[in-house]
């Protein structure tokens, strides 16, 4: 992910039209989600940050949003894309009740619809600067996909976007299994979200969980993560070797 | 070249003749050898006793696995040992060097290495060179002052930590060692810890793979354990080796002898003009 520019304005003088009507580089970024498969439906974690290049700016985002009544979206990426992708699924959701025939769209066709919908995107040169996590339940059937800024989508027991990938999945192909508890489940994320907070640079300590089940969704109010930084060897770590850190 | 270069004996130091006629070459479309470099995994963690070292033992040029059981935990003294990520010759180079200096100190003046010595030698080298000699390394040890763990990276920068990772699968590794390191483990506890980093960055990251490497250091003796761990072994082996069915028959079994283009001359050398 590019790091915004420090002088946004700038680039507004050195583009021409044209470039200016599409994303060359996001701005206001959310880092890594994590989500998993556990017994009773999907579970989805995302710190409350949003950065402004190297600025932690806000600090009170939601990434985490519902879908009609079987899906949850977490949005890693750019802001005020994630807002517009918002108003599409909105718009999605609306038409889909409109039709009032009982039927209601599932986890799997939102995905699909917003696989489409980046892709295309992609395509045109215009991308929408995200990659998302969308989980559902219906009819008894869990989902639980990724889609990114150039298209790329898959389903798995556990997803994460971003930093997520390098630091959160290893420790979930080791430690994920079929038929976790709910307790069982927001442990495993909060051991993920705890060493995504040690080592990047971008998160903030205050997360939000995100659950389905059959029975709806629950976006549960933030909190943050208990760290522990007492090692002795972080208390005088140079002793031995001066000049070093 | 003039006569005059040539009676001149050479002073030393780095020769630039052939430079010109590799740009030449370069120019002219050769694709030089990239470098074997050692996508890695490599970790070194502080227990109750002393330092533990892991690494993987996968050598990659590109996208081909070169050295499928490469050792990358490198002897710098018999108490410091240290494991090596980024170019393979740049981390064999810059170990052996900095090994032959200790054992060379070691005998000025007659005492044990310590491991600051080695770090403060690595990294001035590595300093100097500006961060073209691509090396990597996780110098642990114990000397009469303790154990001691430290990274080391190419431009020459150090840390002293209680547990590290390096190369390309460091994500994967500290991943393990951030969410199951504490205080004061044992030696079964630390070793399992370090094959556990390993194998996560074996299984989750491409450039690091086959089999898993531990050195456990501690005040007076090390063990080094090559192979520790054998994580990917070669499952599929027919015994019965490979027999291609007899499908094909002989028809015809021809010898023709190729025509001799040596023509032999008759009486006297044919050298002689």
């Amino acid at each position: 992910m590019n790091v915004a520019d420090s002088a946004p304005a700038m680039n507004n003088l050195l583009a021409s039209n044209a470039d200016s009507q599409r994303t060359l580089y996001p701005y206001v970024t959310g880092t890594s989600v994590v989500g998993i498969k556990y017994k009773d439906g999907i579970l989805l974690a995302a710190d409350m940050g949003g950065s402004y290049g190297s600025t932690l700016r806000y600090k009170t985002v939601e990434r985490l949003k519902s879908v009609g009544k079987h899906s949850i979206i977490g949005a890693s990426g750019e802001i005020s894309d994630f807002q517009e992708i918002m108003r599409y699924l909105d718009e999605l959701i609306l038409y889909d009740n409109m039709w009032d025939d009982g039927n209601s769209l599932g986890p799997k066709e939102v995905h699909n619809y917003l696989t489409r919908v980046m892709y295309n995107r992609r395509n045109k040169f215009n991308p929408l600067w995200n990659s998302l996590v969308l989980g559902g339940v219906k009819n008894g059937q869990k989902h639980l996909g990724t889609v990114n800024m150039i298209g790329v989508h898959y389903e798995d027991n556990h997803v994460a976007t971003g930093f997520g990938n390098h630091l959160a999945r290893p420790i979930l192909r080791d430690e994920w299994h079929e038929n976790l508890t709910f307790e069982e489940g927001v442990k495993l994320l909060e051991k993920c979200m705890r060493v995504l907070l040690y080592r990047d640079r971008s998160a903030v300590n205050k997360l939000q969980i995100a659950r389905i089940t059959e029975d709806g969704v629950a976006v549960f109010p933030p909190y943050s993560l208990k760290t522990f930084w007492n090692f002795n060897a972080f208390q005088n770590p140079t002793v031995g070797a001066e000049g070093s850190w | 070249m003039s006569t005059a270069a040539e009676s001149v004996p050479p002073k030393g130091g780095f020769s630039f003749d052939l430079c010109r006629r590799n740009e030449m070459l370069v120019q002219k479309g050769l694709k030089q050898p990239s470098f074997l470099k050692t996508g890695t995994t490599i970790v070194g963690l502080i227990f109750q006793d002393g330092v533990i070292l892991g690494a993987d033992t996968r050598a990659t040029e590109g996208p081909i696995v070169a050295d499928k059981n490469c050792e990358k935990i490198h002897y710098m003294a018999p108490n410091i040992y240290c494991c090596g990520a980024g170019t393979a010759a740049d981390t064999e180079a810059v170990t052996d060097m900095v090994s032959s200096q200790l054992k060379l100190h070691r005998y000025h003046t007659g005492r044990e290495s310590r491991v600051v010595t080695a770090l403060t030698l690595l990294k001035s080298h590595l300093f100097s060179y500006q961060g073209y000699v691509s090396a990597a390394l996780v110098l642990g040890g114990v000397d009469v002052t303790g154990p001691h763990l430290h990274t080391i990276y190419p431009h020459g920068s150090t840390d002293t930590l209680p547990f590290a990772t390096m190369g390309s699968g460091s994500l994967a590794a500290m991943a393990v060692f951030e969410s199951k390191y504490r205080e004061g483990l044992t030696r079964d506890e630390g070793v399992k810890l370090v094959a556990e980093a390993i194998c996560s960055g074996i299984f989750n990251d491409l450039g690091s793979g086959s089999n898993v490497d531990i050195c456990v250091i501690t005040k007076g003796k090390k063990e080094y354990l090559r192979n520790y761990m054998l994580p990917n072994p070669r499952t599929y082996v027919s015994e019965k080796g490979y027999s291609f069915a007899k499908k094909t028959e002989v028809l015809l079994t021809k010898i023709t002898p190729l025509r001799e283009l040596v023509e032999v001359v008759e009486g006297g050398d044919a050298m002689e003009e």
